[in-house]
């Protein structure tokens, strides 16, 4: 009998050698299989005494269980390597970037009204709309500001050739809206309005969001309450400093004009503010009794607040865009930066 | 409206700085839109005069001047100027002086010694013509400090007044809102009753009584015209911004600034006859100052004699009886016109005037003989002349009806206390009679205030005379209601969002448009025309959103962006009653944005359509269609619920060309209520059994939309059939001309039990039969 140790070497010194686990096997079959060299030498065991097969067989069996760990770390040493080369081969340049579409954007002006209508939300206020081309009621008669009225000047309306108009503002949406439900009623108005003027600061369309809020116990000082607290939410400045100055709208009164301080340089006077340390941002007041009376709200019983702001001026302080005609030349380059 | 502060200050002149007095004025609602010194700071700068100019020895162009600058001796000083000249009064910077930008030091100029400058209006800052040293009037005081002799320590104010404060329309006016504010004494110009020494009258007959409740005149015989307006007179006018013409002139354009009553003075000698105060007659026609040759309609009030209009009544005088250099007999009129009669009516003529914006807002009725006798003291004072009797034509003036203000609804509007007495004490200052009543006040406005009417309107003065700023601002408490939110309806701002998602950028584009646009995108559009567009191309109401899609692709083209893909949503006015919202878009460019792990194609017809298909959730119902912009071929209509909701497809290839695209983008438009209705989703048991797929291969007619042939088989299919999907369309090698192939796969599945065979193979049959049947599709062989 061959002595098991030298087949043992032997063995191991071929499994060592394998470069793959294909030759692993046959190495395997050659010493393992049916006719491999330690079964060849199992089989011889039936010829030998009793005595000597049994220690021949437990050499031999030991032989076996050192081929089959040799073998079995050999297997898994080159499945990991396989593994290895695998993943090399697979390897991704991780920091090229990522495929198929890019992403839009919202328009600045949308995002602003989207902002103003949400803040107002959180405090009740339901959104309603009305129509952009108007009639004269609507927007003027309805709202106090009967014909000739001087008020009439300081709003350069486009008219239609049947006599409609463009709205001037979204305050006749207040009107529509209380013309069909009763108070209390706590409504904004976001949307387009048009005024003949088109220069470094005017284009003949802008946003207006109006807001109007009535109900048996609403005052002056809770329309300073609900303007300066959108005002701080809305720049997110807790601290931002605000006024009421009087004015005049005739479907107002009193009436005010409202003023923040400026958020570009802080109060300190710049370009912006005309060295002020303060902009102009919202007009507002108490609602007329006579806009009341053409809607038959009773003006004993309620009392009720209004406002309308520039979106496009908000838009202009939030994101220190300088030229308003960029809003409508829709650069992509310029809507871009809002993404 | 602009004055200069130190006019103010004679009139009422609080402990306040400048900056002080604007913000409390802008407080008070008179807004202080600009404060601008009357000239910058410079100092050293005196009268003087040049008493000889020799050539420079050494410069041609230079003289060596001896100047008189008020003290012992004349003193030398080298100047450039080519008017310098003996005789000449000058401003005169000595040695020290600082200058706007620059310091003055005795320095030799080529030799000779010069001790000062003499100066031009741009080297002190101030306007007026340049080329050459300022010429002073030969009554200037020599040795005199030129600023405070020009009184250039002066700011000019300008107040954006609101339509409803007439009354501080004038320095009056003005000086009593600012007394009432901070309390300051206020001295009114005092005015006296000239002596009348003639009896000489001009006779008027007023015809519109309500229109011109009040009307007075005066005739002045024997003025000079051409005397000189004093400076003091000319300074403020020209500070208030009214240019100095000629003294009778100047004199009733001072007493509107300084009293707030236009007033008119007419030539005498050119009025034929006496004059009527009367409303025109159509066709009548009146050459105005302003040389306008104006047409009158008949709701505008005239002055006229007995050949015709004269005046415009409260607008502006007539050329022909305007007052001339010549002239030496006047009319002057001061009227109380009624707002309403002059309203509106010079903003239809293209005019603004002084006068005009006064009577439109309201004139002191109460004041009109004040202005007049004012305006006769000036001008025999200037002009000379005697003045006759005044002539008073009145009938029923403006009422000033008391108004009760309750304390109660005073406070419930503010939201604060008031005190009675002090609200009481602030409207009487303001000029208003007020009288206590129980726990009201009955306030009588002054006949000044043309906008106190109301209660509402002595609760603003009240509010405004306590300061807004005062009125604490506090969050208002209302029961808490949570907002409805309704489920079915998708908020605008996630459509918006979803598109966004979807790679389109937003724009917002104008709501008129080109009219040229609207005609090449559909020669049929009937768009509403503006009557007064601001330019050509912005001139009808839009009834497609892609003229200003097209636009905009155009425009960022042009800034070489070559993929753009946009959306909007917005308006369409197809008419009053439609002004339908409406999203719609465009894709241009490659499909994607270039990257290095997709190869590059044009965007085509099924990404747009992929896009919406996203949008909506749901696969589309289109259908062909024409659309007179759209690719004939590459059109479809998109419908909703068995309506018509919009349109997809290709730009048309002529409206390409006329365009100038380099190629084809692909456009929609749909209907914004079809996008945001959604359904409420509602469950349903799932299936627990086997899903199973069949693919059915159909050739038929290339002409036969695929939509048709899915819509017949959706439409017979068995109850368990799940879907049916085109996964595949094929023409061309292996097909008839005229054929093509479309492969179907069809899910069937059954909530309670496992399909048999046969029950697939029935239904297979039925899909088949109906496909034969419906759009001649025959199983490919």
């Amino acid at each position: 009998m061959r002595n098991p140790n030298e087949v043992v070497a032997a063995a191991l010194a071929a499994i060592q050698s394998c470069p793959d686990l294909q030759t692993l096997e046959q190495v395997k079959a050659a010493y393992l299989g049916k006719s491999g060299q330690l079964t060849d030498l199992l089989k011889s065991l039936g010829a030998m005494p009793a005595d000597a097969r049994k220690t021949a067989g437990a050499r031999i069996n030991e032989a076996k269980q050192a081929v089959e760990v040799s073998l079995k770390a050999r297997r898994e040493s080159l499945q990991q390597a396989e593994l290895d080369r695998q993943l090399a081969a697979e390897t991704l340049d991780v920091t090229l970037p990522g495929r198929g579409l890019s992403s839009g954007g919202l328009h600045p002006v949308s995002r602003t009204l989207s902002r103003i209508q949400a803040l107002f939300r959180s405090i009740g206020f339901e959104v309603a709309t009305g129509p952009e081309i108007e009639t004269d009621f609507y927007n003027f008669t309805a709202l106090n500001i009967p014909e000739d009225h001087p008020a009439r000047a300081m709003h350069d309306t486009f008219y239609l050739q049947g006599g409609e108009l463009l709205r001037t503002h979204t305050s006749p949406v207040q009107v529509r809206y209380m013309q069909t439900r009763q108070p209390p009623l706590r409504i904004i108005a976001p949307g387009r309005v048009y005024r003949c003027d088109s220069d470094v600061t005017h284009t003949p369309m802008f946003h207006q969001v109006e807001g109007l809020w009535v109900d048996e116990s609403v005052s002056f000082a809770d329309l300073k309450g609900v303007l300066a607290d959108f005002m701080r939410n809305f720049f997110e400045r807790d601290d931002l400093p605000v006024r009421f100055r009087p004015s005049f709208f005739p479907f107002t009164e009193p009436s005010a004009e409202m003023d923040i301080g400026c958020v570009m340089c802080g109060g300190e006077g710049c370009r912006v503010c005309s060295h002020t340390g303060w902009l102009e941002v919202l007009g507002c007041g108490m609602v007329h009794p006579n806009v009341f009376k053409h809607v038959d709200i009773d003006t004993e019983r309620y009392i009720g607040f209004a406002f309308g702001l520039g979106v496009e001026r908000l838009a202009m302080l939030r994101y220190g865009v300088d030229d308003l005609r960029l809003f409508f030349e829709n650069d992509i380059r310029f809507l871009n930066q809002f993404n | 409206m602009q004055f200069p502060e130190s006019w103010l200050r004679t009139l009422v002149n609080p402990a306040l700085d400048t900056a002080q007095l604007a913000h409390v004025v802008t407080m008070a609602g008179l807004e202080v839109e600009a404060m601008t010194p009357v000239a910058p700071p410079f100092n050293n700068v005196v009268v003087a005069e040049i008493l000889s100019a020799e050539k420079h020895p050494d410069a041609d162009r230079l003289r060596v001047c001896q100047v008189d600058v008020g003290e012992a001796a004349p003193v030398t000083i080298v100047c450039g100027a080519p008017n310098a000249g003996p005789g000449l009064k000058v401003p005169c910077a000595r040695p020290g002086a600082m200058l706007p930008g620059f310091e003055i030091k005795v320095a030799k100029v080529r030799g000779v010694e010069s001790f000062g400058m003499l100066c031009s209006t741009k080297e002190l800052g101030l306007e007026g013509a340049a080329d050459g040293l300022m010429v002073l009037p030969d009554d200037a005081p020599v040795g005199e400090d030129f600023r405070s002799w020009l009184n250039l320590d002066d700011t000019l104010i300008t107040l954006k007044l609101t339509p409803n404060r007439a009354d501080c329309l004038s320095m009056q006016g003005l000086a009593r809102e600012i007394g009432a504010i901070t309390g300051a004494d206020v001295h009114l110009p005092q005015t006296v009753e000239v002596e009348v020494r003639i009896q000489d009258t001009q006779a008027v007959q007023v015809s519109a009584r309500e229109a011109c409740p009040l009307y007075l005149g005066r005739v002045v015989r024997g003025i000079n015209a051409q005397a000189t307006t004093p400076r003091w007179m000319a300074e403020r006018l020209e500070r208030s911004g009214i240019r100095p013409l000629l003294a009778p002139v100047d004199i009733t354009n001072y007493v509107l600034l300084e009293l707030g009553q236009p007033m008119h003075a007419f030539a005498l000698s050119r009025l034929n006859g006496g004059i009527e105060v009367r409303m025109a007659r159509a066709g009548e026609r009146l050459e105005l100052l302003n040389g306008q040759n104006a047409e009158l309609a008949p709701d505008m009030l005239v002055i006229a004699d007995a050949n015709g209009p004269v005046a415009l009544a409260g607008i502006m005088g007539g050329q022909p009886t305007s007052v001339e250099r010549v002239t030496v007999d006047v009319f002057l009129e001061a009227a109380f016109f009624a707002p309403m009669a002059i309203a509106g009516r010079a903003r239809r003529l293209g005019l603004s005037t002084d006068s005009s914006h006064r009577f439109e807002r309201g004139v002191d009725f109460g004041a009109c003989r004040r202005a007049m006798e004012r305006a006769t003291e000036l001008l025999l004072d200037i002009c000379g002349g005697q003045a006759g009797p005044i002539t008073e034509a009145v009938a029923e003036l403006p009422q000033r009806t008391p108004i009760t203000l309750r304390l109660a609804r005073l406070e419930r509007v503010a939201g604060i206390r008031f005190e009675a007495d002090q609200v009481a004490q602030g409207l009487s200052a303001l000029g208003a009679a007020v009288e206590r009543r129980n726990d009201s006040l009955v306030v009588t406005p002054p006949s000044f205030r043309f906008d106190l009417a109301i209660e509402e309107d002595l609760i603003e003065e009240a509010v405004r005379l306590f300061g807004y700023d005062n009125i604490p601002a506090q969050p208002p408490a209302a029961p808490s209601r949570m907002l409805p939110l309704d489920e079915k309806v998708l908020p605008e701002d996630n459509l918006r969002q979803m598109l966004v998602d979807l790679d389109y950028q937003e724009v917002i584009t104008y709501s008129f448009v080109d009219p040229a646009w609207e005609g090449a995108l559909d020669a049929d559009a009937r768009p509403l025309p503006l009557a007064n567009p601001i330019a050509s191309q912005l001139s009808v109401m839009r009834t497609t959103l892609w003229g200003g899609l097209i636009e905009t692709l155009r425009h960022n083209l042009n800034r070489q962006q070559e993929r753009v893909r946009i959306f909007e949503l917005g308006r369409v006015y197809a008419s009053l009653e439609a002004q339908v919202m409406k999203v719609g878009g465009l894709i241009y460019g490659d499909a994607l944005p270039e990257q290095w792990g997709a190869t590059s194609r044009r965007v085509d017809f099924f990404d747009l359509k992929g896009d919406l298909e996203r949008l909506f959730g749901h696969a589309l119902d289109t259908r062909r269609g024409v659309h007179p912009a759209l690719h004939p071929g590459q059109c479809a209509e998109v419908w909703d619920n068995g309506q018509t909701i919009g349109w997809v497809g290709t730009l048309h290839p002529r409206l390409v060309q006329a365009f100038d695209l380099p190629f084809a983008p692909v456009l929609f438009e749909l209907d914004s209520r079809a996008l945001i209705q959604r359904r409420l989703p509602r469950h349903a048991s799932l299936s627990r059994f086997p899903l199973v797929r069949r693919d059915l291969a159909f050739v038929l007619d290339v002409q036969t939309p695929a939509g048709e042939l899915l819509a017949a088989l959706r439409e017979d299919a068995p109850a368990q059939v799940r879907s049916i999907e085109v996964f595949d369309e094929y023409r061309g090698k292996g097909m008839a001309e005229n054929k093509k192939s479309l492969a179907i796969r069809v899910v069937m599945q059954d909530t309670e039990r496992t399909l048999t065979d046969r029950e697939v193979e029935d239904a297979m049959q039925k899909l088949v039969n109906t496909a034969l049947r419906q759009c001649n599709a025959s199983l490919r062989a």
